[in-house]
């Protein structure tokens, strides 16, 4: 067994210490480790998107990443969405146009839609159509799920 | 994935000393985006994993100095698509960056990442070797600098050595006005590897460069300087002619599944004429012709 690694990051608006082996990523530590499985683990080569979590605002794929990679730094998976037990709009949104199907996939099409409004909180369908590119339906909801995130969009303008 | 130690320098001369203490089974880890499933499959299997994100000298990861650019290893794909001086003198290397995987990917994906890789499909690879970019290496006896035509060897293969970090590279204005263009072919649109990869430059001189990928060992640059694919006027059959001169070397695998080669040599002409006429048409508007 090699060495376990200390770090320090927030998860999901919490600062934590961790243990963690190095060839350990970080789909790994937050599904294994920390019981985070709204996180979920599909192709593990960074084809789905189904493991997308948001590091420092940023969408990456969490099953191409050392988990030692986010020392000092802030992570939010789908669980970091929903505060006091309420749904964020565009959680409320994806439901209100019923855009999960088996719900697979949403975790991860959530986060790129979180990171998206972040940083462009009026996109066009263009800009929703690039930002979840990365982020397989195999139900093919694709139409629901890009109407979500532009309703969510309209809301948070409101 | 197998056990490894993980190394996390934070100088220059830091990941030196690490590389030269840990030996030929270390991985240098920037983006992951191939190194990490290359580990879970277990085709590479290193003992140790040295980590170059903290290394204080790669930032900042853009630096302009006169009229050289110094893109570092630490630089993702992401920043190269969003910066305006690159976009304003190397627009066929924002056209490769911005194809890459899926923005997840790009986001983590590091530009030089792509090269040492050694991919024979690495978008960026063409552009890189069209706009003549030169790689910055660091090792044990100091820095050496290589141009890229020289660092990519084949599949897997750069002429990196033992104890060696490639810590930059660096792209220089073209000193003659000079129009680019990046084309790829995939089976579909979205996160997929390219059948073939073509960046085309033409200069006001009337040279073209035309580098293309997926098609070999590696990515090659052929020069075309008769004028020829230059001319827009020139006659299509004429421009054929050269075409075949310079694809002449291209061989494509007959084990790939992306596409075959007949597939493959056939699309090769289809880009290069597609991305030859693109350079031109920036060309003009460089020089105003309308």
């Amino acid at each position: 067994m090699s060495e376990l690694i200390e770090i320090e990051a927030t998860i999901n608006g919490r600062d934590r210490s961790l243990e963690i082996a190095p060839n350990h990523t970080l789909l790994d530590v937050l599904r294994d480790q920390l019981g985070l499985t709204g996180t979920k683990e599909c192709c593990v080569v960074g084809e789905c998107g189904a493991c997308t979590v948001v590091v420092d605002g940023i969408p990456m794929n969490s099953c191409l990443m050392l988990a030692v990679e986010i020392d000092g730094r802030d992570v939010t998976s789908v669980e970091g969405l929903a505060t006091d037990g309420h749904l964020d709009a565009l959680q409320q949104a994806f439901l209100d146009v019923s855009a999960p199907q088996c719900g697979f996939c949403i975790p991860g099409q959530l986060m790129s839609a979180h990171a998206l409004l972040q940083s462009n909180p009026d996109p066009t369908i263009d800009d929703v159509h690039e930002a979840l590119g990365g982020n397989l339906c195999r139900c093919a909801g694709y139409l629901q799920i890009t109407e979500a995130v532009l309703v969510a969009a309209k809301a948070g303008k409101e | 994935m197998k056990e490894f130690s993980y190394e996390r320098p934070e100088s220059l001369d830091e990941a030196l000393q690490v590389l030269a203490a840990s030996g030929s089974e270390t991985e240098i880890l920037a983006g992951g985006t191939d190194l990490v499933i290359a580990m879970r499959d277990r085709y590479r299997q290193p003992k140790v994993v040295v980590d170059l994100k903290r290394i204080a000298e790669l930032y900042p990861t853009l630096r302009w100095d006169g009229d050289t650019l110094t893109v570092s290893a630490a630089a993702t794909m992401t920043e190269i698509a969003n910066d305006p001086g690159i976009n304003k003198h190397f627009p066929a290397l924002v056209e490769a960056a911005v194809v890459v995987g899926s923005v997840q990917i790009r986001n983590r994906a590091t530009l030089l990442g792509n090269i040492c890789n050694g991919s024979p499909a690495a978008d960026t690879a063409p552009p890189l070797l069209a706009y003549e970019a030169v790689i910055v290496v660091a090792g044990p006896g100091g820095q050496r600098r290589v141009p890229i035509n020289d660092f990519i060897v084949g599949p897997g293969k750069t002429d990196l050595q033992e104890g060696e970090l490639a810590i930059a590279l660096e792209l220089t204005t073209p000193t003659r006005m000079l129009g680019g263009a990046y084309e790829r072919m995939t089976r579909r649109k979205g996160t997929d590897l390219a059948s073939v990869t073509l960046c085309a430059t033409v200069d006001d001189a009337g040279v073209t460069q035309v580098a293309f990928g997926s098609v070999g060992p590696r990515a090659f640059l052929r020069t075309d300087d008769t004028g020829v694919l230059a001319d827009p006027a020139a006659p299509k059959e004429a421009k054929a002619a050269v075409f075949e001169e310079i694809f002449a070397d291209a061989s494509p695998s007959v084990r790939s599944m992306r596409a075959s080669p007949d597939y493959r040599q056939a699309m090769l002409r289809v880009l290069g004429a597609r991305a030859v006429g693109r350079a031109i048409e920036r060309l003009q508007e460089l020089q105003g012709v309308s």
